[in-house]
C-alpha cells in the first residue's frame, strides 16, 4: 500500500518535472510584462505581435513546405528504395542497409556540417546557394533512411505467394506491384511519411547549417530569438507549437492505435 | 487511418495551394536580400522601402563582423547588401568580395559627414557608405558599482565575479584585453597577442556570459553590473534605466564606423543603389538613428535629434574622449592569430 | 521478380548526400591550403590533442556521461512503475511520457531560460521564500539539468516498451518459488530490461555528447562543448579544416561508443537463453 503511494507520488513529480516548464511558458505567453517573473494581467498582445511579424510568417512558410515536400519525396523514394533492397541478395542488402542507418546514427551536427561542404562546394558549378532548396534537399536525405525503416518490416510479412499468382494470372509486373504490393505495405508507408513529416519540422541542426540567404524556419528562429534572452513573443510562438504537436499527436495516436496496439519506438 | 490520410492529404493540399498564390503573388516583384546586424534599423524602414519601390526585401541579421564575413566568404550564401565594420570592409576589399558603388545613383551620400569620407579602410570611397558610427565602452550600473569605472582594469576585478558580460566577438573582446595591458588593439607583436589571451583566460571565470544583442535586456533588467558595448546600445539602455551609465576607458578604445557595402555577384545592383540611397535618406537616417540609438553620420538626421542625446557623450564624445581611440585595422596577414587565440579562449575554462 | 533496380534512385542518392559530404569532410581534415596548393596534413587532427581542445572534449564527453546516468537512475523507476500491474492498462500516462519528446527541443530548452534566469521563476520563488537566489542560469548545473530534461523520455521509453514485452509468467514462477521482490529486480526484470537500458543509453548519450543548444542556451556564451566547437569553427571563426577535423574526432567516438554498446547488447541476448 504505501509503495503504491510512493510509486504515485514519484510519477507526480516526473510529470511536474516535465511539464511544469512548458505550463509556465503557456501561461506566461499571456502575460502582460515583457519579464518572466511577475505576473502583470492577461494579455493577447504577443500573439498579435508575432502574427503581425512577417518573418515569423515567412519561417512558418518555409517549415510546412519543406516539411510537405521532403516528406513526400522521401516516402517515393524511399518505398521504391525499400521494395529494391528487399529483394537484394543478402551481401548486397546488409552494405545498404548499413548505409541506410548512418545518417540515423550519426550526430546531427556532423549530418550538418557536411551536407554545407557539400552544397558549398557545389556552388561553384551549380550555381544554388544555400537556402531553400539546399535546405530542402538536407530534409529528403535525413528522411528517406526512416522511410526505408519502416517500410521494411511490413515488406517482410508481406506473402510473396500474392504476387506471384497475380503474375501467373497476367498481372503485369507494374500492375501487381500496385494492385498487391502496394496495399499490403500501406501502413508502412503512411507511417514513413508521417515520421518524415514530424522528423523535418522538428529539425533545427541540420537546417541550421544547410539554409542561408535570409532563409529560415521556424526552429531556426526561435533559436536566434532565444539566443537574445527571454521574449514574450517565443513564448506565444512556442504555445502554437506545442498545442499543434499536441493536436497531431492525438490524430496519429488514434490512427495508430486502431492500426496495430503496440506502442511505435522513435528511432533516432 | 483513412482519417489521418485525407487530414495529411489535406495539409499538403494547402501548402501546394499557398505556395502556388505565394509565387503568383511575388514572382514580378524583384528580390533585395540584405544583411544587417541585429537590431540596427528603424521600425517600419524596411516594409516602407518595399512598398515604395515594388522590391521584396529579405532581411537576415548578423552578430559579429566574422559570422558575416564566413557566411558570405564560405560563398553558401548571396546577399546583395551589408553593413560590416570599417577593418571588415578593408579586408572585404582587398578580396575582392565587394561590388563598386555607383554613386550617381546614391545622390543622397551628400549629407554624409565630410569627416566620414576618405577613411584608411575605403580611402577613394569606392565601395561603401557610412551608415552609423561609435565606440567601445563600459556600460555600469550604478547601483552595483559604487566606485568611480574609468579603467578597463574594472572587468578584471574579482569584486565582480559573474556580474561582468563581454561582447561575443573575437576583435572587441581581444582589443579590450590588448587596450586593458596599454597596447594597441591592432598589434602584430605575437607576444602582447599572447598576453592578450592569457588575460581574457584568467578573466573568464569572473564573466557571466559572452554576448551580442541580449546585452541590453540584461543590462536594462539589471542581470550584470559591468558589460563591455558599443556606444548606440548605452544611449538605448540609458533611456531605458536611469541607474546605467557609460563610459570610455582611459586606456582609449576603439572607434568604428559600420557603412552600406554591395556584394560582388549581387543580381540587382541597381536596388541595391536604390537601399542604400533610401537610407540615407533625411527622414529614414533620422528614424534609425532615433530608433537604434546610435550615432549618425549623416548631417541632416543630427540635426533632427533630441538636443538632450548630441549633449550625451556616450552618442557623440568629445575629442577629449576620443584621444586613445583607434580604429581596427584588417590586419590580414595576422588575422588567423586573432582567430586562433579567440578560439582558445572560448575554450578555455 | 528482381526488382532491385527500384532501389537505384536512393542509391545515387545516397552516394550524392550522404558518401560525398563525408569525403569532403576528410578531405578537409586532412588536407591544408597553402600557397603551393593543397597537401595532405595531420595538424588539424594534431591540434585536438591540445590540452585546451581535450579539456573541451573530456568536459563534453563527462557533462553527457552525467546526464546519462542521472536519466537513468531517475528514468528506469518511472519505466518499472509505468510497466506494473497498476499502470499497464494505462495507456494516457505512455503518452503523457511521449508528447514532451515531439515538442521541438528549442522550445524545451528555451522554456528553463525562463525559469533559471535572474528575476525567472525559480528566483522569484526563492525570493518570495526569502531564501539566496541560486543564479543558476550560465552554470553547469543549468546545463545538466537541460540535458537531463531534454533527453529523459528518451532513457524511459526504450526501458518501458521492454519491460511491458516481457514475459510476466517468468516473474510470478519465481515468485512463487520464493524469490522476494528484490531477488526477482535483480535477477530477472533488470537482466531482461538489459536492450532497453542499452537503447536508452545509447539514445541519451549521443545527442547529449553534441549537443550545442543546450549549451549555448542554458551555459551562456562563454560556455564550449564539443558541439559549440564545431559550430564556431564552421559559423564564426571560418577555419572549415579544424571543424571537419573535431567532426571527423566526434564520429568516431559516436561509432566507438555505437560498437561498445552493440557488442554488450550481443552478449547479453547470446548469455539469455542460460
Amino acid at each position: 500500500m504505501v509503495g503504491r503511494v510512493i510509486k504515485r507520488i514519484y510519477l507526480y513529480l516526473i510529470f511536474l518535472f516535465l511539464y511544469a516548464p512548458i505550463v509556465l511558458l503557456v501561461v506566461y505567453s499571456f502575460n502582460e510584462s515583457r519579464s518572466m517573473g511577475r505576473w502583470r494581467g492577461f494579455t493577447l498582445k504577443w500573439y498579435a505581435e508575432l502574427f503581425k511579424d512577417t518573418e515569423v510568417l515567412r519561417a512558418l512558410y518555409n517549415t510546412l513546405a519543406v516539411a510537405v515536400l521532403s516528406a513526400v519525396i522521401a516516402t517515393v523514394i524511399g518505398t521504391a528504395a525499400a521494395i529494391g533492397i528487399h529483394e537484394m541478395g543478402r551481401i548486397k542488402k546488409a552494405i545498404v542497409m548499413n548505409l541506410t542507418y548512418l545518417p540515423v546514427i550519426n550526430p546531427d551536427i556532423v549530418t550538418g556540417v557536411s551536407l554545407m561542404l557539400l552544397f558549398v562546394f557545389t556552388k561553384s558549378f551549380t550555381g544554388i546557394g544555400l537556402g531553400f532548396f539546399t535546405m530542402l534537399l538536407a530534409h529528403i536525405t535525413f528522411n528517406i533512411p526512416y522511410v526505408i525503416l519502416s517500410v521494411m518490416p511490413k515488406l517482410k510479412q508481406l506473402d510473396r505467394h500474392i504476387y506471384e499468382a497475380a503474375l501467373d494470372l497476367g498481372a503485369t509486373p507494374f500492375y501487381a506491384l500496385r494492385k498487391i504490393i502496394i496495399p499490403q505495405i500501406m501502413p508502412g508507408i503512411v507511417t514513413g511519411l508521417l515520421l518524415a513529416f514530424t522528423l523535418s519540422i522538428d529539425d533545427f541542426v541540420i537546417s541550421f547549417f544547410t539554409t542561408g540567404s535570409g532563409v529560415s524556419n521556424i526552429a531556426i528562429y526561435v533559436y536566434s530569438m532565444a539566443r537574445r534572452g527571454i521574449n514574450p513573443k517565443i513564448n506565444a510562438l512556442s504555445t502554437i507549437m506545442f498545442v499543434t504537436v499536441l493536436a497531431l499527436l492525438l490524430i496519429v495516436n488514434k490512427r495508430v492505435s486502431k492500426d496495430n496496439p503496440k506502442p511505435k519506438e522513435d528511432m533516432r | 487511418m483513412k482519417k489521418a490520410f485525407k487530414i495529411f492529404g489535406l495539409v499538403i493540399m494547402a501548402v501546394i495551394v499557398v505556395s502556388v498564390f505565394a509565387g503568383c503573388g511575388s514572382a514580378p516583384k524583384a528580390q533585395l536580400k540584405v544583411y544587417n546586424w541585429g537590431d540596427y534599423i528603424g521600425e517600419g524602414v524596411i516594409e516602407e522601402f518595399e512598398k515604395r519601390y515594388n522590391i521584396d526585401v529579405i532581411y537576415e541579421t548578423f552578430a559579429t563582423n566574422e559570422e558575416m564575413y564566413v557566411k558570405i566568404k564560405g560563398g553558401g550564401a548571396d546577399y546583395d547588401v551589408a553593413i560590416p565594420s570599417d577593418y571588415m570592409i578593408e579586408r572585404m576589399i582587398k578580396e575582392d568580395m565587394l561590388e563598386k558603388i555607383d554613386f550617381s545613383n546614391v545622390p543622397n551620400y551628400k549629407y554624409i559627414d565630410e569627416r566620414f569620407k576618405n577613411l584608411p579602410y575605403d580611402p577613394n570611397n569606392e565601395y561603401s557608405v557610412p551608415y552609423m558610427w561609435g565606440t567601445v565602452g563600459i556600460l555600469y550600473n550604478k547601483k552595483m558599482v559604487d566606485e568611480p569605472v574609468d579603467s578597463w582594469k574594472i572587468l578584471w576585478n574579482e569584486k565582480y565575479k559573474k556580474q561582468i558580460l563581454m561582447l561575443d566577438s573575437s576583435r572587441d573582446s581581444i582589443g579590450v584585453a590588448l587596450k586593458m595591458l596599454g597596447y594597441s588593439l591592432n598589434t602584430r607583436n605575437m607576444d602582447e597577442l599572447e598576453q592578450a589571451k592569457e588575460a581574457l583566460i584568467r578573466q573568464k571565470p569572473l564573466v557571466l556570459s559572452y554576448v551580442g544583442d541580449e546585452v541590453k535586456d540584461m543590462m536594462i533588467s539589471g542581470q550584470a553590473a559591468l558589460a563591455v558595448v558599443w556606444s548606440g546600445d548605452a544611449v538605448y539602455t540609458k533611456r531605458e534605466n536611469p541607474d546605467l551609465d557609460f563610459v570610455i576607458p582611459k586606456e582609449g578604445s576603439n572607434m568604428w564606423v559600420d557603412a552600406m557595402v554591395i556584394l560582388k555577384g549581387t543580381k540587382n545592383k541597381k536596388a541595391a543603389e536604390q537601399f542604400i540611397n533610401f537610407m540615407c535618406e533625411p527622414e529614414i537616417a533620422f528614424r534609425n538613428t532615433d530608433y537604434i540609438g546610435y550615432s549618425t553620420p549623416h548631417t541632416e538626421a543630427k540635426k533632427m535629434l533630441d538636443p538632450e542625446v548630441l549633449n550625451d557623450r556616450a552618442a557623440y564624445p568629445t575629442e577629449e574622449d576620443l584621444k586613445n581611440c583607434e580604429v581596427f585595422e584588417a590586419l590580414s596577414d595576422v588575422i588567423k592569430e586573432y582567430d586562433r587565440v579567440w578560439t582558445e579562449v572560448k575554450a578555455a575554462r | 521478380m528482381r526488382r532491385t533496380y527500384y532501389a537505384y534512385p536512393y542509391l545515387v542518392w545516397m552516394a550524392i548526400f550522404i558518401v560525398v559530404p563525408l569525403f569532403l569532410l576528410l578531405f578537409y581534415t586532412f588536407t591544408v591550403t597553402t600557397e603551393e596548393g593543397i597537401r595532405f596534413t595531420l595538424q588539424h587532427i594534431n591540434r585536438i590533442w591540445e590540452p585546451i581542445y581535450l579539456t573541451v572534449l573530456l568536459r563534453s564527453i563527462l557533462l553527457a556521461l552525467i546526464c546519462t546516468v542521472i536519466c537513468l537512475l531517475i528514468g528506469y523507476p518511472v519505466a518499472l512503475i509505468l510497466s506494473g500491474k497498476e499502470y499497464s492498462q494505462n495507456k494516457i500516462l505512455a503518452l503523457l511520457f511521449v508528447i514532451p519528446m515531439w515538442i521541438n527541443f528549442l522550445v524545451r530548452t528555451y522554456a528553463w531560460m525562463n525559469l533559471l534566469g535572474k528575476n525567472g521563476v525559480i528566483d522569484m520563488v526563492m525570493n518570495f521564500l526569502h531564501l539566496p537566489s541560486l543564479q543558476l542560469l550560465y552554470t553547469d548545473y543549468a546545463v545538466v539539468l537541460g540535458m537531463v530534461y531534454n533527453f529523459l523520455p528518451f532513457m524511459v521509453l526504450p526501458i518501458y516498451s521492454v519491460l511491458t514485452k516481457m514475459d510476466k509468467s517468468i516473474i510470478e514462477a519465481a515468485q512463487d518459488l520464493g524469490a522476494d521482490y528484490i531477488t526477482v529486480l535483480k535477477r530477472i526484470i533488470v537482466p531482461l530490461s538489459m536492450p532497453g537500458v542499452i537503447s536508452g543509453i545509447t539514445m541519451v548519450f549521443m545527442p547529449a555528447v553534441t549537443t550545442f543548444i543546450i549549451s549555448r542556451l542554458l551555459g551562456g556564451g562563454q560556455y564550449i562543448l564539443i558541439g559549440n566547437l564545431i559550430e564556431q569553427q564552421f559559423i564564426v571563426v571560418g577555419d572549415w579544416h579544424f571543424g571537419s577535423a573535431i567532426s571527423f574526432v566526434l564520429t568516431i567516438i559516436i561509432l566507438i561508443t555505437m560498437g561498445i554498446m552493440r557488442k554488450y547488447d550481443k552478449d547479453y541476448e547470446g548469455g539469455a537463453i542460460w
